[in-house]
């Protein structure tokens, strides 16, 4: 994809050049999708607005509530990694995977993790739900088998204004369980 | 929000930072995590023409390495690569804590300790234990230098580093093999910024003895402090509560906090002297220190 090159002074070294559009090019639950954006779109407006995934939400919009929580391949290491994506600029993302809310379901089966908070009435107004669920795998892929003392510490990023907090502990503690002797992970 | 618009670059060298931090002076901003600078270009508190991201540069400057005498850590390693090194955890456990208690899950996904050392936020975690661990910076510009952890704090976000210069890595001396350690961070909810954070390492003498000590403080003044004269009540000593009652009084002397959201400056100077005595509880009783509790009658 050719770059938009805005040379903000005369200089002859290509590595002092600075772009006033970039590029994102990421796959989203498993679909790759290619923009040229300006640098300052936040990867959760780029999900919302752009590619049109609304199941990430935005709340707080300063990196509190983790509403917009999704997960993101290969930051460091090879994993995926739950990252706040209003405090994340969607080039800071380039060239990498995101799995959001809606790539969960695998064909027209709930995950785990969705299944549990269904049944455990893990959700009441269900705002905070997508970013609980995206933060709880990413603790589960790291954590499999959490204590409930660490299932709190992992999901102290996100607020759930119901305050439904004892029912969203239940629920990860029952999906962790069904995930570990299912061996299912994403 | 949106930030104010600005221009990007994401160079792949060490080097080409350099020419742009020079090029561009304090029109431009080094992006690592983003979890300080982002939330301050959304609120508009920053607005840089130039935003240099780091995220190439991970190959380079993101690695924990241990050494015979000292670790060190690359600007770019996340809060959660140091929280989850066993290599820390073993060798100096005072730092996995810290990181363990900085922000959320999420926050140490993405945040690096260089950007929170450079970003120099009065309240945060990091500058805490440097002081406490003695720490060096390494900084390279027109030319490399290292600076202790000592000097580089002028004021609330505000360190020696110069427009042209970047910060590359953190130098750690290995705390002596079986030396006691407290992290404690008073938080008024999960992930905040601390009222008061404390940093201890306890060097015993192997009887009953404190031989080295270092105390840390932070949140309470412009910039993090050692408790030197705390520090001087305690080495050459066995310490009893009483002399750690008196220790935490010298050490929350400095301390000249100010009223805001997070309390009074009254309750945050009392609070200091607590935070400090049951971090050095804590230190000299991994350290293998009994205190002697002395009762009044």
């Amino acid at each position: 994809m050719p770059r938009r090159r805005v040379q903000r002074r005369r200089t002859r070294q290509a590595a002092e050049t600075v772009y006033d559009m970039v590029p994102v090019r990421v796959k989203i639950n498993g679909v790759e999708y290619s923009h040229m954006v300006e640098p300052r779109l936040l990867l959760v407006n780029y999900i919302r607005d752009v590619v049109g995934l609304t199941g990430t939400h935005v709340g707080c919009d300063t990196s509190h509530c983790g509403a917009c929580t999704v997960l993101v391949k290969g930051l460091w290491g090879d994993g995926w990694m739950a990252v706040k994506s209003c405090t994340l600029l969607a080039t800071q993302v380039d060239g990498k995977e995101i799995l959001t809310i809606e790539g969960l379901a695998k064909n027209g089966e709930l995950h785990p993790l969705q299944k549990a908070f269904w049944e455990n009435h893990g959700l009441q107004c269900g705002f905070c739900t997508p970013g609980m669920i995206m933060a709880a795998l990413g603790l589960l892929l790291r954590n499999p088998n959490p204590t409930r003392e660490e299932i709190k510490w992992g999901i102290s990023g996100n607020l759930c204004r119901c305050t439904g907090y004892v029912n969203i502990i239940k629920s990860i503690e029952a999906a962790a369980k069904e995930m570990r002797e299912k061996g299912v992970t994403i | 929000m949106y930030p104010r618009k600005f221009s990007y670059v994401a160079p792949s060298r060490v080097e080409e930072v350099l020419r742009l931090l020079k090029r561009y002076g304090d029109e431009a901003k080094i992006l690592a995590g983003g979890h300080s600078l982002l939330p301050m270009m959304k609120l508009r508190i920053v607005g840089p023409r130039v935003v240099i991201d780091l995220r190439n540069l991970r190959d380079r400057l993101a690695y924990i390495r241990d050494g015979a005498r000292a670790v060190r850590i690359g600007a770019l390693t996340t809060h959660a690569e140091i929280e989850l090194s066993d290599m820390l955890k073993r060798e100096v456990p005072l730092l996995p804590e810290v990181a363990r208690w900085i922000g959320d899950m999420q926050v140490r996904n993405m945040g690096t300790i260089g950007g929170s050392l450079a970003h120099a936020d009065p309240a945060a975690d990091w500058p805490v234990a440097m002081l406490a661990l003695n720490a060096t910076f390494t900084i390279q510009g027109a030319r490399k230098r290292a600076v202790p952890a000592s000097k580089f704090f002028k004021g609330p976000f505000t360190t020696v580093l110069k427009p042209s210069e970047l910060l590359t890595e953190i130098t750690i001396p290995k705390p002596p093999k079986g030396h006691g350690w407290s992290w404690k961070k008073f938080e008024r909810k999960a992930g905040d910024f601390a009222t008061v954070n404390v940093a201890v390492i306890a060097v015993p003498d192997g009887r009953g003895q404190v031989r080295d000590i270092s105390i840390a403080v932070g949140s309470v003044n412009p910039v993090p402090y050692r408790a030197v004269n705390a520090e001087k009540m305690l080495r050459g000593k066995r310490p009893d509560s009483e002399l750690l009652k008196a220790a935490a009084e010298a050490a929350a002397e400095p301390a000249e906090p100010t009223s805001d959201l997070r309390g009074s400056a009254e309750y945050k100077k009392w609070l200091t002297k607590v935070m400090v005595r049951r971090a050095l509880e804590e230190a000299l009783n991994r350290a293998g220190i009994t205190v002697e509790v002395v009762q009044h009658a």
